[in-house]
């Protein structure tokens, strides 16, 4: 404690250091005094008594030095001298200051804001007891090697295996919620999830139960477990909703529990669960060859991921040696770490992004370098007097670095103020990065910002310091202020900086030109249907309304009649529009051709449409025939498929005509008459075509085609059509949400808007690291033109040419940006392969982007180095040597 | 004898209680005079040597000072004892006894037979 007391004083000494010393000297001079009273007592003259006393003392100067140290504390003080005497260079110059704080505030915000997304979604552990024990777990077979899980294997797995303290299966469903209370029809994102799910996880819900293995039971009463959004938006908070009844898709369900706010897994669009083996169809409970399930097996301490996956592993194979050639099967079985299955799929790009942001700082850091360099050039003189006045290098070299710090203390705390706001706006304009709402700007951040500023400003500072404080003083006390050489060296390290800076440019330039020609490649894609003017919205007729055939089509016919009477409209209807996602395919075998070998199964994407549904869309019939309007109901024996379709399961044969047999209403399976062969769409923009297969909407089976899109064409704005297409929706069903209503434009710039997103942010980037290094190299070939005046003119004395000199002058700024160009090139050959990954459609090593990005760079450091060379090159030879 | 001033500086803390624990609050210049009286001229004290120990023990919030009159009408910082300080006097009157009565054992002669 006396201790820490004493620092306390030293430090408050420190900092009101003007009165204690006062104090000190006054006592000083008390003591002086009587100690002079004294030796008067004792009779000496007045001179001898003064004289005597201060010889006792022992030196007034050097107690007060004593005293001066010991009070405060001297390394303090020293600091804080620097840090005024640095504050006070840059108030001399705020223009400067004002600029290189602002440059490095951009770098330091950015690698602050990207930590705080990589910290958050990346590296900090899932919120669930021993998070290191959830993996995730697939079935894998020669083709697929993450495939999602059947239930009957899951249920095997379980009994098989010893490595795993629980398993869990889930996945998604929706449900359509009924009006009540005032509360609108809604569509609900939900899970279906063994009984297990929350057990495995290690978390239990707040109010309430979870479920029970009796719940988990195809005979068991309905139950559902909300989450605290929809508990907190549809019911109000109130605890009073336990043990009541919801009616979804138009079953009771009795509300057992309420899970914790912050539970978010997998998905925080999820709004309640129900037990899977009640919403799973029951011929699929056991099936094997339905691969519908998302499996979480929680590890038993101290058992290793591999070892406990081998076991479940060849528990599948059994299952595969077992059943092959009955149906798909799966041969295998593989597990991922939970956190990485989540976010797996933004770790390149969130690195990419760090890394492109991390070569922004740099530039920043070697840009205030430069600048620092070009300043102590023009302090050398005042370096000088200091070291001959008997200033120590490391005292200037801490001088210069207080500087280069303080400047980074004001851009690292502008910084923090642009990471809220970037991190903000990028969890908020990712669309899709997993964990967004689990990222906030926390003490690590603050952290990381501080260890960054004060990285940066060491770097920043340290060179322009020793290049600073080294040299003869002699000869820069000589030296004349417009002399001639001198100074080289310190021209050439500016140099070298600035090669640095234009690689690093270059390396940025070329990444950002690869996304952003991979982003062009991925907006060209041609769906194979047009995008322009199309409304889409999503409607699942589910419940005892919806339990036959008739009742689904009458809904859907009287729907489209509806629609279809609103002047200039043309509309569909169908399951999945192009772009939307793969969603689910089916098993068919072809009767005409001889039997599939054992273990081989051929698979289409499942589609439906109605009559109109292409037309509507204008993809093009390439061969037969659409559906007509009474290909409806028992009448829907009848099948379209597309080009990729034909071309892998019809190579040498006219499709029209041949038969599709799927298994719908009958274990048998029924046949399809193939009447016509449709062009190819994307399910996905950068995925390429797979064969797909349409078959009747309006055959009605339920399930099968109760999935709805409407699909609306219109010339003029058909967004305006939404409201009243709603209304129509509304007429015919007040009970019927409706979801996802969106143009087609919309659905397609979703998909690309994660590469849109990279691309410009790294684009920007690279920007601003180019108008750095353009400003640099200004800089420097400025200075050089006034270091060289003199030389110029001499030059021009003797017969030189005005386009020679702007030669000259101009070769010599551009020889560092030549040699950054071949650098950064070289590196970014190397460098660019490790994005390969979220490239869409080009090589990493694109050649016109490398092109593009060589004569960007040449262009901009001409033109920087272009004014001041020209200025050279206008010297007036006799004013420059009269300078002299 | 690197550590003289160290072990010095201690050992006239102790000694600066001890004075104002015994004859009430002093100002340095009576502190000097008393310690070399005391020690019967032997200790020669200069200001640029008391000083810091004061100022530790002021630091430490062992003693406090405050302006005042000295006897001859001169104006004079006075030192005072504390709590704290009577505690530490104390302490360290018990710590000094300890530790001479052990060096004394090492040093004394009979212990040896």
């Amino acid at each position: 404690m006396p201790k820490l007391r004493r620092l306390w004083m030293r430090l408050r000494a420190t900092i009101g250091s003007g009165h204690c010393g006062r104090d000190f000297g006054d006592e000083l001079e008390s003591i002086l005094q009587m100690h002079v009273d004294d030796n008067l007592h004792r009779g000496m003259t007045p001179e001898e008594a003064r004289r005597q006393a201060h010889i006792r003392l022992g030196g007034v100067e050097q107690v007060q030095q004593v005293a001066r140290d010991r009070r405060g504390l001297p390394w303090l003080e020293v600091f804080g001298r620097d840090l005024r005497y640095a504050a006070r260079t840059l108030l001399r110059t705020p223009g400067f200051a004002a600029v290189a704080m602002l440059v490095m505030a951009i770098g330091i915000g950015a690698s602050v804001s990207l930590f705080t997304v990589i910290h958050s979604v990346l590296l900090r552990p899932l919120p669930f007891p021993h998070p290191d024990r959830l993996v995730a777990i697939y079935s894998q077979d020669a083709v697929w090697s993450h495939n999602t899980v059947a239930p009957g294997d899951f249920y095997d797995w379980q009994n098989a295996s010893h490595g795993y303290e629980q398993m869990a299966i889930w996945r998604w469903t929706g449900f359509n919620m009924s009006a009540s209370d005032e509360q609108f029809p809604e569509f609900l994102n939900a899970g279906t999830c063994s009984w297990n799910l929350f057990s495995t996880l290690g978390i239990s819900p707040v109010l309430g139960r979870s479920f029970k293995p009796a719940d988990d039971n195809p005979g068991a009463a309905r139950s559902a477990i909300l989450s605290w959004a929809l508990f907190e938006r549809r019911f109000n908070h109130s605890p009073a909703v336990l043990g009541n009844t919801i009616r979804l898709n138009g079953q009771l369900y009795t509300v057992v529990g309420v899970l914790p706010d912050w539970f978010r897994y997998p998905n925080p669009k999820i709004q309640l669960w129900v037990p899977w083996q009640i919403e799973i169809p029951r011929e699929v409970q056991w099936s094997h060859y339905d691969h519908i399930g998302y499996v979480v097996g929680r590890l038993k301490p101290g058992i290793q991921s591999t070892v406990a996956i081998q076991e479940l592993s060849a528990a599948q194979h059994q299952i595969y040696l077992r059943l092959n050639g009955t149906g798909p099967v799966k041969q295998g079985a593989v597990a991922t770490p939970l956190l990485e299955d989540m976010v797996g799929e933004v770790k390149t790009p969130l690195y990419v992004l760090l890394s492109a942001v991390v070569c922004l700082l740099l530039i920043a850091c070697l840009n205030l370098s430069n600048l620092l360099v070009a300043r102590s050039a023009a302090r050398r003189r005042e370096m000088a007097i200091r070291t001959a006045l008997g200033s120590s290098r490391l005292c200037l070299i801490r001088q210069q670095l207080t500087e280069s710090l303080l400047i980074c203390l004001g851009g690292g705390i502008v910084g923090l103020l642009f990471a809220t706001v970037g991190t903000h706006w990028l969890t908020t304009h990712w669309e899709g990065l997993p964990r967004a709402y689990s990222v906030r700007l926390n003490s690590m951040a603050v952290a990381f910002a501080l260890g960054i500023t004060a990285t940066a400003g060491v770097l920043a500072g340290l060179l322009p310091a020793i290049s600073a404080s080294g040299g003869s003083v002699l000869s820069a006390l000589q030296e004349n202020s417009r002399g001639i050489g001198g100074s080289a060296s310190r021209t050439s390290m500016r140099k070298a900086l600035l090669t640095g800076e234009v690689a690093l440019t270059v390396v940025l330039l070329v990444a950002a030109g690869l996304l952003f020609r991979s982003f062009l490649r991925l907006r060209a894609v041609d769906l194979g249907c047009t995008t322009k003017n199309v409304l889409t919205m999503n409607y699942f007729l589910r419940g005892d309304k919806y339990s036959k055939p008739e009742q689904i089509v009458n809904f859907d016919t009287e729907l489209l009649e509806k629609v279809r009477q609103i002047p200039g409209v043309k509309a569909g209807l169908t399951n999945v529009v192009p772009g939307d996602g793969y969603y689910g395919d089916h098993e068919f075998w072809v009767p005409e051709h001889p039997p599939q070998p054992l273990g081989e199964h051929h698979f289409a994407a499942y589609r439906t449409a109605d009559p109109d549904y292409f037309s509507t869309l204008q993809i093009p019939l390439v061969r037969g025939r659409f559906f007509s309007e009474n290909e409806r109901l028992e009448h829907d024996k009848y099948a379209i498929v597309n080009q990729e379709f034909v071309r892998q399961s019809f190579p040498e044969e006219d499709p029209i005509g041949k038969h599709l047999r799927v298994e719908w209403r009958t274990q048998q399976g029924e046949n399809y008459e193939i009447i016509g062969v449709v062009r190819d769409t994307s399910y996905q923009i950068d995925r390429s075509a797979r064969p797909m297969m349409w078959f009747p909407i309006l055959a009605g089976i339920p399930g099968n085609s109760a999935d709805s899109v409407l699909v609306i064409r219109s010339a003029k704005d058909v967004m305006s059509l939404a409201t009243p297409i709603q209304k129509v929706i509304g007429s015919l069903d007040p009970d019927l949400p409706v979801k996802n209503i969106l143009t087609m434009d919309q659905i397609v710039g979703e998909s690309t808007a994660n590469s849109s997103f990279t691309a410009t942010l790294v684009l920007s980037f690279a920007g601003l690291s180019l108008l750095l290094a353009a400003v640099g190299l200004y800089g420097v070939l400025s200075y050089l033109v006034t270091q060289r005046t003199p030389e110029i003119g001499m030059r021009m004395a003797l017969g030189a040419e005005r386009k020679r000199v702007l030669r000259l002058m101009l070769l010599d700024g551009l020889r560092p940006a030549l040699v950054g160009l071949a650098l950064g090139m070289a590196a970014s050959v190397a460098i660019t392969r490790l994005i390969r990954s979220v490239l869409y459609g080009t090589s990493p090593l694109d050649a016109t982007v490398f092109i593009l990005v060589i004569l960007t760079l040449l262009l901009a450091s001409t033109a920087a180095c272009l004014v001041p060379a020209w200025r050279a090159a206008r010297i007036d030879p006799m004013r420059a040597l009269r300078s002299e | 004898m690197a550590d003289k001033t160290e072990v010095w500086l201690g050992t006239l803390s102790l000694m600066v209680l001890r004075i104002l624990v015994t004859m009430g609050p002093q100002h340095g210049y009576g502190l000097a005079r008393r310690i070399e009286q005391i020690s019967g001229d032997q200790l020669s004290l200069n200001y640029g040597t008391l000083y810091p120990a004061l100022l530790k023990l002021e630091q430490e919030g062992a003693i406090t000072s405050e302006w005042g009159v000295s006897d001859n009408n001169r104006k004079a910082k006075f030192y005072r004892l504390t709590r704290t300080g009577r505690r530490q006097l104390e302490r360290q009157t018990h710590d000094w006894h300890q530790a001479t009565a052990i060096v004394a054992r090492f040093l004394s002669p009979s212990e040896e037979g």
